[in-house]
């Protein structure tokens, strides 16, 4: 049964591994503005003529 | 001009993201009104960061308002090479900027973002403190308990389904590990707990945490000596548990709204610099290094920051800020102007005789900050007070008994009680009314400060109005023609006449006769009096009484008189355009509070109010700021609950004494004063529903907590017996919170449905 004892410390690392990512991303302020990002995503820079000319 | 500096970098995509972009129009703005962005000093405490090249600066924007505001900052690099970077905070209108300074000064930042229509609002405040962060802590710690939380549910299971007897080894490493799991929530995530409940403590009062910081703590030593004594598995789940639906509700109660603040107060109103004269010499100087006697310039649509004598120029102050009244007034020189006027018409120089501090409007302020925040204590620390003594009495008649019995099942018996009863299910049920209540609010256009505004709202019963903003609008009149009757034409001359000038009334008199642009001959203005002009080879002319009729200003109520060819034909007579549902709301609020109107205004319509709030309703009229705080604070002393419904900063000082201060917002780029809650304009007819619906607040809480105390009985029916399994702990504590949960959202949700809201 030894076997548990490594899935259960395998199951907490992980569990654990999710919690330092959801400590991480608050951190990061990645909750702080839920408009931006979406509307940024969409925003694709036209190929511009200038850079193009060059 | 936006559209040239767009289309010549390219950026045009601004006017294909969204159907109406660019509603901050362009405002024009003077020259050097940034230049105070150069003085070291100032520069130095708006600045977060800065070093060889890069500088970072946050900006505050009031005009961001859609995804195309969005694009068009973040793409603000592509307009000027020296920025570097810019990110939008877009809930709470504020830019980070990066820029190269060796490019682009501060103070070329600020005109640039004013030059494409977003103008940074830099206000006084920003000078005082540094903007508070977001506490995050509370999430920190609830997502720690939610992680032991689930573990030890996890590893509680074999316990639960006997696998003790198979497996000796196993099961000890299944309880410590749970052991283990718990101190990061014993010592990390219950800490806002043990915070206020020391905090209630050292003021000699009993609220709700102690208990539950008491339960916690008998619940992990209990099952911490269970553990190590090998005589049972404990209660660490419940333990999370409690932990863990406890900081959810306290997480849901503190929901905060980035975009508002309610903590305004004059500074916030005030620019962070004006131009002093010095030597004939115009030097930015900041607001707090101002001192009496100092000559001041101020511009059009410039605040004056401290009460001074006029010297030069012809000041026309719109008071609108102080005392929500917009039509401006007129100071000759000599005359004193108090501080918060915005002076519309020209520039004018100001002979300082008191500091910024120290002014009229600023001392008022400060007077009524000092005193003490004495607002009342929530019903469910009372509760749970009583709640504790029972459950003490309880404990210690178990002890008695089985002392005589059984002296073994003593500490089993009674630490079971402390846990089975730990007042948690009433918290709960507290902190997720209030959440829910708070979030229907929110929806429906009633932002409050925090959830004890809830409780303040139920237990109102006297409204004070205040009436030149709140009750009425500043952006339409009801306006009235009487005299000698006006043909067509007439009126098209006197529209046009209007047209021309930006004065409050003249543009409420276009509103009213409708757009019209006849040309006209020398046309000329006179600030404070009126305008005159050639229409069709007929003189035309409207203004004040005085200037119109020769005679002295004797009417009242404001009226605008008009005279062809010098010949006077009669006045528009303007009232205040009450809100369309102010009528209904008065006489639905009528019955069950009493209402107090008070203004700042004369008394001409007294009738009108009186006809809609009807013969009970106090009427005080010519009220100044302390006049209101005054009349608040003998109410108070009554022992009156009153709410004040005010807009302006004339009502701030009042808004603050009173037990509840809302403030009435026209729109979300509005300053409202400090208040405890921000009422959007649109919604001051939902004012009586959302009391309703306060009270409801109660009602749901009571009715959860009489639910929990259900679950206790059952509990403790096991508890006094000494005999309480961690299965059922276990069973019962997960399933009391859902339930409680689930009552109070469902609850809360069918009482704002039946009010419609």
């Amino acid at each position: 049964m030894a076997v548990i004892i490594l899935l259960l410390i395998a199951s907490i690392a992980v569990a654990a591994l999710f919690l330092f990512g959801f400590i991480w991303s608050v951190k990061n302020g990645q909750y702080d503005d839920e408009y931006s990002p979406p509307m940024r995503i969409l925003f694709d820079d036209k190929p511009s003529k200038k850079s193009s000319e060059k | 001009m936006v559209y040239q500096l767009l289309n010549q970098h390219e950026l045009c995509e601004y006017y294909d993201l969204n159907k109406n972009p660019g509603l901050s129009q362009r405002i024009k703005v003077r020259k050097d009104k940034f230049a105070f962005l150069e003085d070291p000093g100032i520069e130095q405490q708006l600045i977060h960061f800065k070093d060889a090249t890069n500088t970072h600066v946050n900006f505050y924007l009031p005009h961001i308002h859609c995804s195309s505001c969005l694009y068009l900052l973040e793409n603000l690099h592509k307009i000027n090479a020296g920025v570097i970077k810019v990110t939008v905070q877009f809930t709470r209108k504020e830019v980070d900027v990066i820029f190269d300074h060796t490019k682009i000064s501060l103070r070329g930042v600020a005109e640039l973002l004013t030059s494409i229509g977003y103008e940074p609002y830099i206000s006084l405040q920003q000078l005082n403190k540094a903007k508070p962060r977001i506490p995050r802590t509370m999430i920190y710690q609830l997502g720690v308990a939610g992680f032991c939380f689930a573990n030890i549910m996890l590893m509680s299971f074999p316990e639960y389904l006997g696998l003790e007897h198979a497996e000796k080894n196993l099961q000890y490493a299944f309880r410590y590990l749970n052991l283990f799991l718990a101190l990061p929530v014993l010592l990390f995530s219950a800490q806002p707990f043990y915070n206020s409940a020391w905090k209630s403590l050292k003021h000699r009062f009993l609220n709700i945490d102690a208990p539950i910081v008491l339960a916690i703590w008998v619940t992990f030593f209990r099952s911490v000596v269970e553990v190590l004594t090998d005589t049972g598995g404990g209660y660490f789940d419940s333990f999370a548990g409690i932990v863990f639906f406890m900081l959810i509700g306290r997480v849901l109660q503190d929901k905060t709204y980035q975009s508002l603040s309610f903590e305004r107060d004059y500074t916030s109103y005030f620019p962070i610099a004006v131009t002093v004269l010095k030597d004939d010499k115009e030097v930015p100087t900041a607001l707090p290094q101002i001192k009496p006697g100092d000559t001041l310039l101020i511009h059009q649509d410039e605040l004056i920051p401290a009460d001074g004598i006029l010297t030069r120029g012809r000041a026309y102050i719109d008071y609108s800020f102080v005392t929500g009244e917009s039509i401006p007034v007129l100071k000759e020189v000599g005359e004193i102007i108090y501080a918060g006027g915005k002076q519309t018409a020209g520039t004018i120089e100001l002979l300082t005789i008191k500091e910024v501090a120290q002014s009229y409007l600023t001392r008022l302020w400060n007077q009524a900050e000092k005193q003490p925040e004495e607002k009342g204590v929530s019903f469910v620390h009372l509760l749970s007070r009583y709640f504790t003594y029972i459950v003490f009495t309880i404990a210690i008649l178990t002890a008695l008994y089985w002392w005589v019995q059984d002296p073994s099942k003593i500490w089993p018996a009674v630490t079971a009680i402390l846990i089975i009863a730990c007042p948690c299910a009433l918290l709960l049920s507290n902190t997720f009314t209030n959440g829910t209540i708070l979030r229907i609010f929110s929806r429906n256009g009633l932002y409050l400060r925090n959830a004890q505004a809830i409780e303040e709202m139920a237990a109102i019963d006297q409204i004070v109005f205040d009436k030149t903003g709140t009750l009425t609008t500043t952006t339409r009149h009801a306006v009235e023609y009487e005299g000698d009757p006006l043909s067509d034409s007439d009126l098209i001359a006197f529209a046009s006449l209007a047209n021309g000038s930006r004065h409050p009334l003249s543009r409420a008199l276009v509103q009213h006769l409708g757009q019209h642009r006849k040309p006209i001959d020398q046309f000329r203005e006179r600030i404070g009096k009126g305008l005159e002009g050639w229409i069709y080879g007929r003189r035309y002319a409207l203004g004040s009484q005085s200037y119109i009729t020769g005679m002295k200003n004797l009417s009242s109520g404001t009226r605008v008189y008009v005279s062809v060819e010098n010949q006077v034909k009669g006045y528009f007579q303007f009232h205040n355009f009450y809100r369309e549902e102010v009528n209904a709301l008065l006489s639905r609020i009528r019955p069950d509070y009493e209402l107090a109107v008070i203004s700042g205004d004369n008394d001409a319509e007294r009738p009108e109010l009186e006809r809609m709030a009807g013969k009970k309703t106090i009427l005080l009229f010519n009220q100044q700021p302390q006049d209101k705080l005054r009349y608040i604070e003998i109410e108070k002393e009554k022992g009156k609950k009153l709410m004040m419904v005010g807009d302006g900063l004339n009502d701030a000082i009042a808004l603050q004494e009173s037990n509840m201060g809302i403030a009435i917002a026209e729109n979300s780029n509005s300053f409202t004063p400090a208040s405890d809650g921000i009422l959007d304009a649109a919604s001051l007819g939902k004012l009586d529903r959302f009391l309703q619906l306060a009270k409801g607040n109660r009602q749901v809480v009571m009715a959860s907590f009489v639910m929990s105390i259900i679950y206790n009985i059952i509990g403790l029916y096991f508890a006094v017996q000494g005999d309480l399994s961690p299965l059922i702990a276990a069973i019962l504590m997960p399933s009391s919170s859902l339930s409680i949960i689930l009552l109070t959202y469902g609850a809360s949700n069918l009482y704002a449905r039946k009010l419609k809201l």
